[in-house]
């Protein structure tokens, strides 16, 4: 199984240690892992400031890195970040102003196209990661996997309860995880919100991180980085000791 | 804009006493609780509320269809029919049936289509005394605000705000916060002009179409107090509160004071069919921009909304930020889309005023896409050219960088060389997201150089 490494322009230049921890995770579980080296961002930072119309440049680019041209063929499309896989999901091409140059292409993108944590339990089905992470964690759910990929049930639905990253973080050897009094509520980061909307932002930020601290957690974890560099910037300046954590970092720890 | 501060600068101020922001938050958070709890004692919820959402796409198919209908049956059960284009009529219909009989009274059950519609300044200008007989509504009419909620108009005021309020103008003892005692002293008051009123308002929850009749839903009952006392009852709702058949109702009922409250129903559901002997029953059904957004494909079923305001209690940013900041009579998730179709000029900054969670989507009971809409929004206001200049600017210039690899390599290492070796470059005032946090550690290798390093 070949599949393209997606890497968000964001981990790429600041958390490159996610992007090292994704790739050494899916090539320990045998899966052929290739980086497309001309690939920058999604295009979401101005598709949801309302520049949907901007984006034909990122989805040319994301496109031509991922799509199936001559030899390059993936198999799937993976990425530690539920928000940039839903992104390619709900946008890609999809602004009538774009030239649909490649209408197939942007189809089998969108299918092929998938978060870490539903790839490892969907299509890899891992069921054993021989993980070790003897730490206490609080799990961030981010909004856009959560409720718009669906990698868990959600605390406003009626339904079965379930959790794809969950199950896997109970694979890890010696992690405790929290159990938090608000499990779905959103962090306040919300890409040019966070600095458009700065105040309610950072409260709903450190209304986050209350819950985690009353649950004395020493990481605080999640699938997406956005969320959790929000979440790190507001710990820092409190100067607590609690950290983040990509949930590739955990699943990858030895 | 004419309102002063826009949604972002009222939650600055807002956000300025965090343990109000505290309260704020966890008594609404208390009521989201409540409605899943509610919810969850269901097993069938999540088919209701497809159920609903159906019904209303229906409605909306089929709106001109009902409406006359509702319209026929209505007349022939001796209820007299207005149609008002915009909110300018609406008023001049209320105030011509005021003049018709000489009136100078109304008592008003809570009804946000007449603050949407600006009724009770315009009727004071036109020297007619309107009294809100709701509770919360009472509350904040007497502070001359207006309700920041439109389930719970007064969620933003604490048991002392109402004290001093009430001890200002309805001459309860200084100090006092006891909600009894308070509560107390607003039923007297308002006993005084339910008796006085010449004239009741009331909104409208559901409009049956094949019955011709209303239902009401109160917990306060004063709906029908105000209806059964005066001489004149008018009823005010807008075209889409209709529902085909009485027997959809249920299915309605079941959802709305759930999804609002967690109550299993409404204290009072009132069912007005014709006027009782010697009294006059007017229905005005309201436009008011309605037909605009049932024409934009993708916002019409915005329109299926029952006023329950789950989305604001379930949105973390409304519990952060309060329903007047807002600026609009309908504040919230289901505010920010609909208001930009009622003046997109005004209202051009709610879109943002959102992360984008779609919380409000999950607990709505007729399956609104919210947060799809307000993305849809935030694209519309921009290509109408209310996004500024420098924010115009500053996406263009992102996007360049983000569109070209090498561009976007060359800034990348760029900035993180100056935040490595000039922090002070962006950790200064002029950086948002620097005035209340840390920047991220910017490393010396991105993951690229990493990976061309080890892997090629």
């Amino acid at each position: 199984m070949k599949i393209g490494l997606f890497i968000p322009c964001y981990i790429d230049q600041f958390y490159p240690k996610v992007g090292i921890a994704t790739l050494e995770l899916l090539e320990k579980l045998g899966v052929q892992v290739h980086y497309p080296l001309s690939q920058t961002c999604c295009g979401q930072p101005m598709a949801n400031s309302g520049f949907a119309h901007l984006t034909k440049g990122c989805d040319d680019n994301f496109i031509q890195n991922f799509g199936s041209f001559g030899t390059q063929h993936f198999d799937y499309v993976v990425s530690p970040s539920g928000s940039c896989v839903l992104h390619i999901k709900e946008h890609l091409g999809g602004n009538p102003l774009h030239s649909d140059a490649y209408p197939e292409q942007v189809t089998s993108l969108k299918n092929k196209v998938f978060e870490l944590c539903e790839f490892l339990t969907d299509i890899l089905k891992v069921e054993n990661l021989n993980a070790h992470f003897p730490h206490r964690v609080g799990f961030h759910n981010s909004c856009h996997g959560q409720r718009m990929l669906g990698l868990s049930s959600m605390s406003e639905k009626v339904g079965e309860t379930f959790s794809k990253p969950l199950s896997l973080l109970g694979q890890v050897n010696g992690l405790t995880l929290a159990d938090l009094s608000r499990k779905d509520e959103c962090c306040g980061f919300g890409g040019t919100f966070c600095v458009t909307e700065e105040a309610v932002s950072v409260k709903m930020g450190k209304d986050r991180i209350a819950d985690h601290l009353s649950k004395n957690v020493d990481f605080i974890t999640g699938g997406d980085m956005s969320c959790l560099m929000h979440l790190e910037g507001i710990l820092k300046r409190q100067k607590s000791t609690v950290k983040i954590i990509h949930i590739a970092e955990i699943l990858n720890s030895k | 804009m004419t309102h002063s501060l826009t949604h972002s600068q009222a939650s600055d101020t807002f956000n300025k006493d965090e343990s109000r922001v505290d309260w704020h938050d966890e008594s609404l958070w208390f009521i989201r609780q409540k409605r899943d709890k509610a919810a969850f004692a269901i097993p069938e919820w999540e088919e209701l509320r497809e159920s609903a959402s159906q019904i209303k796409e229906n409605v909306l198919a089929n709106m001109d269809t009902y409406l006359l209908e509702f319209e026929q049956k209505a007349q022939k059960n001796g209820i007299h029919v207005h149609w008002a284009t915009d909110a300018a009529e609406h008023n001049t219909l209320v105030l011509e049936i005021m003049q018709k009989h000489n009136f100078k009274k109304i008592v008003k059950s809570k009804s946000m289509l007449t603050e949407e519609c600006h009724l009770n300044p315009f009727l004071e200008k036109n020297g007619i005394e309107v009294i809100d007989t709701d509770l919360g509504e009472r509350i904040v009419q007497l502070r001359n605000e207006p309700p920041s909620h439109i389930v719970l108009p007064a969620i933003h005021l604490k048991k002392q705000d109402v004290g001093d309020t009430f001890h200002e103008y309805l001459g309860t003892e200084k100090g006092a916060s006891d909600p009894q005692y308070l509560t107390e002293a607003a039923r007297q008051h308002l006993r005084g002009k339910f008796i006085a009123a010449d004239l009741a308002i009331t909104g409208v929850n559901f409009a049956i179409a094949e019955t011709g009749g209303f239902v009401v839903c109160t917990n306060e009952g004063n709906a029908d107090m105000g209806a059964h006392l005066a001489k004149v009852h008018i009823a005010c709702m807008g075209f889409e509160k209709i529902i085909p058949k009485i027997e959809n109702l249920g299915i309605f009922l079941r959802l709305l004071a759930r999804s609002a409250t967690g109550q299993p129903i409404t204290t009072y559901s009132s069912h007005f069919q014709k006027p009782r002997a010697g009294q006059e029953m007017h229905i005005i059904i309201v436009d008011n921009g309605r037909s605009t957004q049932l024409g934009r494909a993708d916002f019409r079923n915005s329109l299926k909304c029952i006023r329950c305001g789950a989305c604001m209690n379930t949105c973390p940013v409304y519990r952060r930020s309060g329903g007047h900041s807002y600026h609009n009579a309908v504040a919230g998730p289901i505010g920010i889309i609909l208001a930009p179709n009622l003046d997109m000029k005004q209202n051009n900054d709610l879109p943002f005023a959102s992360t984008l969670c779609g919380s409000c989507t999950n607990v709505c009971p007729v399956k609104i896409n919210i947060h799809e809409q307000i993305w849809k929004w935030r694209q519309i206001v921009t290509q109408e050219g209310y996004a500024g200049f420098e924010k115009t600017q500053g996406i263009k210039l992102m996007n360049t960088v983000l569109s070209k690899p090498k561009v976007y390599r060359f800034v990348g290492k760029m900035g993180r060389e100056i935040m490595r070796f000039a922090p002070f470059a962006v950790n200064n005032s002029l950086n948002k997201w620097f005035k209340n946090r840390e920047m991220p550690d910017a490393p010396k290798e991105s993951f690229r150089e990493w990976y061309m390093k080890q892997k090629m």
